[in-house]
């Protein structure tokens, strides 16, 4: 079963002489396990691409089908708690709320789908652990650095039986040591059952995906093949 | 203001050669072999297999040396008083180096004299791209996604090694970076001249990019020379 797969996609925003063709007939399968960037310039449709991917916004045409579900299928609730449980967010300026410590941020999602107070902080807790951030569970974001922050929105994407991580530029302010951390959590995240999504115009942020989607006008315009393993770039005389 | 030592350096002092990192694509980094061999024997005498192993480890094994590079650079830089050996080997028997005051000197003033960036290169990308643009039929912002997906790939390779790499591996890590800022700046400049065309009227539009064969990054074994 595939992690996310993009039928056919299209989105039109507006109508007549006001419309807005943000994609036409995109197709993309993630597979458990893999990370995907996807490249394009401003206006290319990459972040429409995530939305809708992420069930945050409909397609015009076209089928989202996220962990062998068909988004057309589902109620608006059964969205709602799908995006809840499957589907981690990480965007550029972290969105954490800044009433709540990073521990209760992370727990947030899961007390929302009806987990426990206590068994949502713990598992809160486990998450920022395994991001290096135990020390700060109870600091507010406010308290915490740009690379924190986003380190605690990692966190909170992937708390819980997540299978979908979608980031939307997620190392957009940070220096570029801060960016590799993050690629670096996203790209182990990326493991096992989970898959992730990548948007960003980014060349060195999107070199951290097994594969490199390119946008351009709302369409699909090339991709790069799967790497070789790692093994073949120590082989003497390969490439030749 | 900022001064610029010439090094005095006959024809043959720089030992130029690049990283070969697929059919196409050549590296343009020219490594100073001889400047690093001094600061190798500013640590004390060496012999020249020595050098050779060590400067491959500081270099993140992502510059490889042989052993013929390292002997000629050597008699050079004796030739130039710049190092002496023993003297004493006989044929077969390794000789041992070490740096002299002159050498010294020449080192410590190459860390501090800034590489040549002011000229222009004859960049190979820059020039198809500009001779793309006057050849009638032909699909420049597709020229420019070919090259932009194939420096990607190679960005993919290169930061996988940097995945792979230990927390402590310092040379392996810098000199990953150094060429994934390297390639970046090139997706960017593609980025940009991609902008700037589609901006004008007289190019051609986009259709899909053609297949391309998958580049390969060569560390250590596959670039000797």
């Amino acid at each position: 079963m595939t992690a996310l797969e993009l039928r056919d996609v299209s989105k039109v925003y507006g109508d007549g002489a006001a419309e807005v063709h943000a994609l036409r007939g995109v197709s993309l399968t993630v597979e458990p396990g893999a990370l995907v960037a996807i490249m394009g310039p401003s206006g290319s449709g990459k972040s429409t691409m995530l939305t809708i991917a992420g069930s945050l916004e409909n397609a015009t045409s076209g089928e989202v089908v996220v962990g062998g579900r068909a988004l057309s299928a589902l109620s608006r609730n059964e969205r709602a708690r799908l995006r809840r449980r499957s589907i981690g967010f990480v965007f550029q300026d972290f969105n954490l709320l800044p009433g709540l410590t990073a521990a209760e941020n992370v727990a947030l999602p899961l007390e929302l789908d009806g987990i426990t107070a206590k068994a949502a902080r713990k598992a809160a807790l486990t998450a920022l652990e395994e991001l290096g951030l135990a020390d700060r569970a109870a600091r507010f974001p406010d308290e915490l650095s740009g690379g924190e922050r986003q380190r605690v929105a990692i966190a909170r994407a992937v708390v819980g039986e997540r299978r979908l991580l979608l980031a939307d530029e997620p190392s957009g302010a940070l220096d570029s040591v801060n960016a590799e951390a993050v690629m670096r959590l996203v790209r182990t995240a990326c493991r096992g059952e989970v898959a992730g999504v990548v948007v960003t115009h980014d060349a060195q942020l999107a070199s951290w995906a097994d594969r490199v989607v390119f946008l351009r006008d709302g369409r699909v315009a090339d991709q790069t093949p799967p790497l070789p393993g790692p093994e073949s770039l120590l082989t003497p005389g390969r490439g030749q | 203001m900022l001064k610029v030592v010439a090094i005095a350096r006959p024809a043959c002092f720089y030992t130029e050669y690049d990283t070969q990192l697929g059919d196409s694509v050549r590296g343009d980094g020219t490594v100073s072999v001889p400047h690093a061999l001094l600061a190798l024997l500013s640590e004390g005498p060496k012999y020249g297999l020595q050098l050779r192993e060590e400067f491959e480890a500081r270099t993140g094994e992502v510059w490889p040396l042989n052993v013929g590079q390292v002997y000629t650079t050597l008699q050079r830089l004796e030739r130039d008083g710049l190092v002496e050996s023993d003297g004493a080997a006989d044929e077969g028997t390794q000789k041992m180096f070490q740096i002299t005051a002159a050498g010294d000197t020449e080192l410590a003033d190459w860390l501090r004299t800034p590489p040549d960036l002011a000229s222009p290169p004859r960049d190979e990308l820059v020039i198809k791209v500009l001779v793309a643009l006057r050849m009638p039929g032909v699909d420049v912002p597709g020229v420019l996604q070919a090259h932009r997906a194939y420096l990607v790939q190679l960005m993919q390779q290169w930061t996988r090694i940097k995945e792979d790499a230990a927390d402590d591996d310092l040379a392996l890590l810098l000199a990953v970076d150094a060429e994934l800022f390297r390639l970046d700046s090139v997706v960017r400049w593609l980025d940009s001249a991609d902008s700037r065309i589609r901006r004008s009227p007289a190019v051609p539009v986009n259709r899909e990019a053609s297949a391309r064969p998958l580049p390969r990054v060569r560390r250590k074994t596959g670039a000797r020379r």
